[in-house]
């Protein structure tokens, strides 16, 4: 599955999208894996500035699994002036300590009156990756997404993971930085502006990786590509579809995605965590409030089943959004009559 | 699993004293408040490459020999010597750790007693602070009851333990308490009208109107904001004091917890962090019987906190928390301990909660009244350390009676003004979620002030527009 997830990525023509070409930096264009993303732009922050120092599970020097004992200690070495990044070796395991980033870190700032600033970033792999099961699984973005006070983003290609994560590093304010695991080992084009050291992303603006005029899909991290192959696909059945990378979850890019919409009529959202009260529900809330009258068919939400992750490798499959999932409901949205077994 | 490894990056490791010494930094020890100077130097300390999967680590070489390895072995952690007895260490000692008390209950000193010797003038204003914290107490809590506060939480019994402490300390050091302490507010400088005027929740107090009463907060006094979960601010003072250790200053960080507290995850995550960092922070438990309802019996069955002190590594010691010399003597030590070998340490100090656990108690209905009476009147830490200051000729009847009344009439003017001065205005509501306000809550607070505008009349008078 996963080299077939590969393959799909690899065939997504980034460079011949109209809105990124006018943009081209160098004619040589560099590969980077998000690994290296995140990795490089963590070394370049850590050296341009000494208050920026790392602490988790696992890191650096085999630290221990002490989750609830660090982001404690996190939480106070940022009211004191540091500029801490936390490791979670999954978000899952950062339930241990959310207490801290919550009622700590999120609201400090506000309940000191100002007083207390906590410059610090929560990262690490969040949402489902391959075969680990229910208490390995769950997106925590919808979650912390929630939260006044917190700032979160998760990224999806390579330039989104240097961008964010610099912007992050660099934000005063809490940030709980949500990456996919399986998205590590992917290759994306940077171009010369994002291997810069000052380079970031503004925190709170979605991207627009695909333009279209037939249907907004709306998704964040690895359902960003799983909705690009979707495009494709329905780009052979003659619907323009608009792809949206969120890149932020708090604040939601609300404008952009309601102009979306305006302009197409028609909303997917797609993501990994569970359905009920998720990124998708708040996204359909506010296109409601604002676009009403400008939606044409009602708004098709994708997201992962409303069960526990399964183990098994082909229940895993059917318990998360696969590329036909958007298909169809595109199509649904596009009141094309869809038959019910997946065809391609 | 993650495979997110890290190249070529530079990790602070925990670091020896002998290495810490040897750095440069800001040594002025001057006050600076909670925050550090944003561009102070952070001397780069131990920055390591982390090893490559699969690179071998520098090999611990074993003892080849025979005997030596019939004594004792290195175990991952050191070396242990055998025993072929099998023998279980006690669950408890038939004599429990011994407390240290300077004064008896007669406010004399107890002949070899070892204690800080107190000047005239210290010792005047710790008792007048002492006492002015005493009728704050009882003038605050009537107030609620009056339906004039939402809530309040007193520090009855344990006015020695909030005055000598703070008095103990400098200015520099860094307090993360848990909210039954006060006075080492009041020691500081914080005035009545600013406790008054948080409690009130007025524009005037530092809070903006933030938090819930007693939740005080003060960046000029190093006092970090009262935070209502339980604990947590134990792992975060190891984490300030790491940050501290980095700055190099002639200061600590002082963590305070109840005896409740102790049973939270973050007590253990907290000192256990503290002492493998070897972070400057002194952990202060407030053993005082109570946890809401929950006696000591319920809470542990160890030999109360101070032996779980040697469990993480870090001295400790058990102290008279109603002895206000003892605890001033007490948490000096303490103090000069961690700043110049830079560990944690661990006070505990007993005592007894007099008053409820806040104003939405009623103690009466789980210990009897008798027991409270006895450590109100019979063990009172004012008492006590009264006798003492009046034996040695500096304090009296008269300056008693003067103070009580000074102190009773500014804590009423206090409260009296605070709860006329008007509300944070609506501003307020918006600002500080973040370092700057998102375009979502200046849309919020447009949208609000628009219909305000247009409903007046349904508008609270009470709020400043």
């Amino acid at each position: 599955m996963l080299k077939n997830l590969r393959r799909a990525v690899g065939a997504i023509p980034f460079m011949r999208n109209p809105a990124l070409a006018s943009r081209s930096y160098s004619v040589s264009v560099k590969q980077m894996m998000v690994r290296e993303a995140l990795n490089s732009a963590l070394d370049e922050e850590m050296s341009a500035d000494p208050t920026v120092f790392l602490m988790g599970e696992e890191v650096g020097e085999y630290q221990g699994a002490y989750k609830a004992g660090f982001t404690g200690l996190g939480v106070g070495a940022a009211y004191y002036g540091l500029k801490p990044v936390i490791e979670f070796m999954t978000f899952n395991f950062a339930m241990q300590g959310v207490d801290h980033i919550i009622n700590s870190a999120a609201k400090t700032n506000y309940m000191s009156s100002g007083n207390i600033n906590v410059p610090i970033v929560f990262r690490g792999p969040n949402g489902p990756a391959a075969g680990v099961g229910a208490q390995h699984s769950q997106c925590y973005a919808s979650w912390y997404g929630a939260i006044p006070g917190l700032k979160v983003v998760s990224p999806y290609s390579s330039e989104d993971a240097r961008g964010l994560l610099k912007a992050a590093i660099r934000d005063p304010d809490p940030v709980v930085f949500l990456e996919n695991e399986l998205l590590y080992g992917e290759s994306f084009p940077v171009s010369k502006q994002v291997l810069d050291s000052d380079f970031t992303i503004p925190i709170g603006k979605a991207k627009i990786e695909k333009e279209g005029n037939d249907v907004s899909i709306v998704s964040f991290s690895r359902m960003v590509g799983f909705s690009l192959k979707a495009a494709e696909i329905l780009a052979k059945d003659g619907i323009d579809a608009e792809v949206i990378n969120l890149r932020s979850i708090r604040p939601l890019d609300r404008s952009t995605v309601n102009a979306s919409v305006r302009k197409t009529n028609r909303l997917v959202t797609v993501e990994e965590g569970f359905p009920q009260h998720g990124v998708g529900a708040e996204i359909c809330a506010s296109v409601v409030s604002d676009s009403f009258g400008y939606l044409d068919a009602p708004v098709e939400r994708i997201a992962g089943a409303d069960v526990p992750m399964p183990y098994a490798a082909n229940l895993e499959i059917i318990a998360l959004p696969q590329v036909d999932d958007i298909v169809r409901a595109a199509k649904r949205a596009c009141y094309r009559s869809v038959p019910l077994s997946a065809t391609r | 699993m993650s495979n997110c490894g890290t190249r070529n990056s530079i990790i602070h490791g925990w670091t020896s004293p002998r290495l810490t010494r040897s750095l440069a930094g800001d040594g002025s020890g001057k006050a600076c408040g909670i925050f550090r100077e944003k561009s102070a130097v952070i001397p780069a300390f131990r920055r390591s490459e982390s090893a490559r999967a699969g690179d071998l680590v520098e090999a611990v070489t074993y003892s080849d020999d025979d005997d030596d390895e019939n004594q004792g072995l290195e175990f991952p952690g050191g070396r242990v010597t055998f025993t072929p007895q099998m023998k279980f260490i006690a669950e408890s000692t038939d004599n429990r750790v011994p407390c240290y008390r300077v004064l008896d209950n007669n406010g004399c000193p107890i002949p070899g007693s070892t204690f800080d010797q107190v000047d005239k003038e210290t010792a005047v204003k710790m008792y007048r602070k002492m006492v002015t914290l005493q009728i704050m107490d009882t003038i605050f809590y009537e107030a609620q009851r009056q339906g004039r506060l939402s809530f309040y939480l007193t520090s009855t019994g344990e006015e020695a333990i909030n005055i000598a402490t703070a008095a103990a300390l400098t200015p520099d050091d860094i307090l993360f308490t848990q909210y039954r302490e006060p006075g080492i507010l009041l020691w500081r400088g914080f005035t009545l009208e600013e406790f008054a005027n948080q409690c009130f929740g007025t524009k005037d107090g530092h809070g903006k109107g933030r938090q819930m009463p007693i939740h005080y907060g003060s960046k000029e006094h190093n006092f970090f904001t009262v935070s209502s979960p339980i604990a947590t601010q134990l792992p975060q003072a190891a984490g300030a004091a790491y940050s501290l250790k980095m700055a190099n200053k002639e200061a600590c960080v002082v963590a305070f917890t109840g005896d409740g507290g102790t049973s939270e995850g973050d007590f253990h995550a907290g000192l256990n962090f503290a002492a493998v960092m070897e972070a400057p922070v002194m952990f202060i438990c407030r053993n005082n019987g109570w946890a809401i309802s929950t006696p000591i019996s319920d809470q542990f069955r160890s030999d109360g906190v101070v032996v779980k002190g040697q469990a993480y590594g870090i001295r400790s010691i058990r102290v008279d928390g109603n002895d206000t010399l003892a605890v001033y003597s007490a948490v000096r030590a303490a103090r000069e301990m961690v700043i110049t070998e830079q560990k944690p340490m661990l006070v505990e100090f007993l005592t007894y909660r007099v008053g409820h656990h806040s104003t939405s108690d009623d103690s009466t209905k789980y210990r009897s009244s008798n027991e409270i009476e006895q450590w109100k009147t019979g063990r009172s830490p004012i008492s006590r350390f009264r006798k003492w200051v009046e034996r040695n000729g500096w304090w009296s009847d008269e300056e008693e009676t003067e103070l009580r009344k000074d102190a009773r009439k500014q804590v009423l003017n206090a409260i009296q003004v605070a709860d006329k001065t008007e509300k944070p205005s609506l501003e307020d509501l918006f600002t500080d979620v973040y370092d700057s306000p998102p375009s979502n809550l200046v849309e919020q607070e447009k949208s609000l002030r628009e219909t305000i505008k247009r409903h007046h009349q349904d508008f609270p008078s009470d709020v400043p527009i």
